[in-house]
């Protein structure tokens, strides 16, 4: 397959079961509301090594948020249930309970409830106060600026993670382009993360690495700088590789972010340096979801 | 299937018990066996049909018609459906209610809402003394769900509550809030003395200040992130707390009752 000059390999991503969580972050402006939910969401672009994976799904208006101020949505993704709470109470107490003016609110209705600030009420030392509106809990916990609001719980529910795929480019400053260009339709998306910085990725990892102590290590096979002296999988005119990787709600929603993105990776075309369009994957055999790129664009 | 209901067929001397005659004990039955259930009025014990017209067959809406103040524990432990009262009731009124709803058109006598569990109490008119209390004895009055009350509200309203909303748009009586376990008592006319006295935890929201014990000490005024939330919880209500005018998030907050835990509030609009 071919779009505008761009090649779609003949071959699929390979994702992988997670469990998921979504909150809500407001506060007094929208300014402060991203500062604090890009706190939360810092140092989780893998679960290899940062516990969770996470990332801002879109900024809401007054109108969409429980308190009727400017709000941002997050996401968490975790390999699994406890740690995905353990992951969601720490970056919530430790980034959004400290951050001015903001409160926090569950971002999913039903799934399994796991505590949001059921637990960060006791900072409040006894002056915490529980309000019970509509059926949810929240906690209403004393701190310097005022009151900090919380919902008590937020919902876990099952979700798929590692969706991804790779930009191969004549250049860097190419395959960057094309990525944001793919990153800002993606965002369009609801349901989706791409957790890694900015959405793209340049280190992709393959399993495994030549010391015992690595579960993961470069992948040789994509880096340019090595396609003399490995069984590389690039030809001679790819001199950058960049990857976008996605976790979503469900593997529709992987698949509408995916055919997007690359969308907008072949809308620049072979005329801006875009050459192919690959995946990664395992042999099937990590994952029981596969995103056929082909399929996708078809 | 219209609504079953029971019209008073002349007021009575004695009170009536009316705690047999909620939606979830007369799922199933016919009419004859409605008709035969006794209803304990005074001493004696008296067969509905003695008492009533009934007509209708729909079990999950009741209607009782003509009723008044001698009519006690209507919707006791009601757990579904929804019955409506035109006249005033009388005591207990939906006394350890679980779910459903119990709307009245005129007032209600004692206890009304005591120990209930859940759902909506609209009262239209005024309300006695102990609404949403706890029975004599008892440590804990309203668990949950929401009572509103059109007129007025006697003394006690919400003693010993520990969880729900009570919501009055008139006044209301002396002690209003005393010895509160948690919750929220909103009213927006105004209070009578010994407010909140020996409340623990539990909200007072206030529309007009009221007359304070020394007990009960200023912290300032605040805006509250917590007011807009509540506010449009009430959106769904046929009442005043529904307006857009009658929200406000700025309140003047006093911590209390210090002779207690002082966990408590009374936060006044400002």
């Amino acid at each position: 397959m071919i779009i505008n000059g761009v090649t779609i390999d003949k071959t699929f991503a390979e994702a992988f079961p997670m469990k998921a969580t979504r909150a809500i972050i407001t506060a007094q402006n929208e300014k402060w509301a991203m500062i604090s939910a890009q706190a939360m969401t810092g140092f989780a672009t893998s679960v290899i090594a940062c516990g969770c994976e996470a990332g801002i799904e879109r900024v809401l208006s007054p109108n969409e948020t429980p308190d009727g101020r400017p709000g941002v949505a997050i996401m968490i993704y975790a390999m699994g249930g406890k740690g995905l709470a353990k992951q969601l109470e720490t970056r919530a107490g430790q980034c959004v309970l400290t951050s001015p003016t903001s409160a926090l609110f569950a971002g999913i209705e039903g799934g399994k409830p796991i505590p949001l600030g059921k637990n960060l009420r006791y900072f409040g030392d006894g002056f915490q106060i529980a309000k019970k509106i509509g059926g949810k809990r929240y906690w209403r916990v004393p701190v310097m600026d005022g009151e900090f609001l919380t919902e008590a719980t937020t919902g876990m529910i099952d979700a798929v993670g590692g969706g991804n795929f790779l930009v191969l480019a004549e250049s860097q400053p190419q395959a960057l382009a094309a990525c944001e260009a793919a990153i800002e339709e993606m965002r369009k998306i609801p349901n989706v993360i791409m957790p890694f910085p900015g959405g793209v990725v340049r280190s992709g990892s393959k399993v495994g690495s030549k010391y015992a102590s690595l579960g993961a290590s470069t992948n040789d096979a994509f880096c340019p700088t090595l396609k003399g002296v490995t069984k590389t999988d690039l030809s001679p005119e790819i001199e950058s590789v960049m990857e976008i990787v996605i976790d979503g709600l469900s593997k529709e929603d992987i698949d509408k972010a995916m055919r997007v993105g690359i969308q907008a990776v072949c809308d620049l075309g072979a005329a801006n340096g875009i050459k192919r369009i690959s995946a990664g994957n395992y042999g099937g055999k990590l994952g029981p979801f596969h995103f056929h790129l082909q399929e996708i664009m078809a | 299937m219209s609504a079953l209901t029971f019209t008073l067929k002349q007021p009575t001397d004695q009170r009536i018990d009316m705690s047999p005659l909620v939606c979830q004990k007369l799922q199933g039955m016919d009419v004859d066996a409605i008709s035969a259930i006794e209803l304990q009025n005074g001493k004696s014990r008296r067969r509905v049909d003695e008492l009533f017209y009934i007509t209708g067959m729909n079990t999950q809406e009741i209607i009782i018609a003509y009723s008044n103040n001698k009519l006690d524990f209507i919707g006791k432990e009601l757990d579904g459906g929804s019955i409506s009262v035109q006249g005033d009731a009388g005591a207990y009124l939906g006394m350890q209610m679980k779910s459903g709803t119990i709307n009245v058109s005129g007032d209600t006598g004692l206890y009304a809402a005591c120990e209930m569990k859940n759902g909506l109490l609209q009262i239209d008119g005024d309300a006695g003394d102990f609404l949403g209390g706890a029975l004599p004895g008892n440590k804990q009055g309203m668990k949950g769900g929401t009572v509103l009350v059109k007129g007025n509200v006697g003394q006690r309203a919400g003693d010993h509550m520990r969880r729900g909303q009570i919501l009055i748009e008139g006044n209301a009586g002396d002690y209003c809030g005393s010895r509160m376990l948690a919750g929220t008592i909103a009213v927006m006319g105004t209070t009578g003395r010994y407010l909140g006295y020996a409340m623990r935890r539990g909200t007072l929201l206030l529309w007009n200040q009221p007359q304070l014990s020394a007990t009960f000490n200023d912290c300032g005024s605040h805006t509250l992130a917590f007011l807009p939330i509540l506010f449009a919880s009430f959106k769904s209500l046929n009442s005043r707390f529904s307006d857009n005018n009658a929200a406000f998030n700025r309140v003047q907050r006093y911590g209390g009752d210090m002779a207690e835990t002082g966990r408590g509030e009374v936060l006044v609009r400002i």
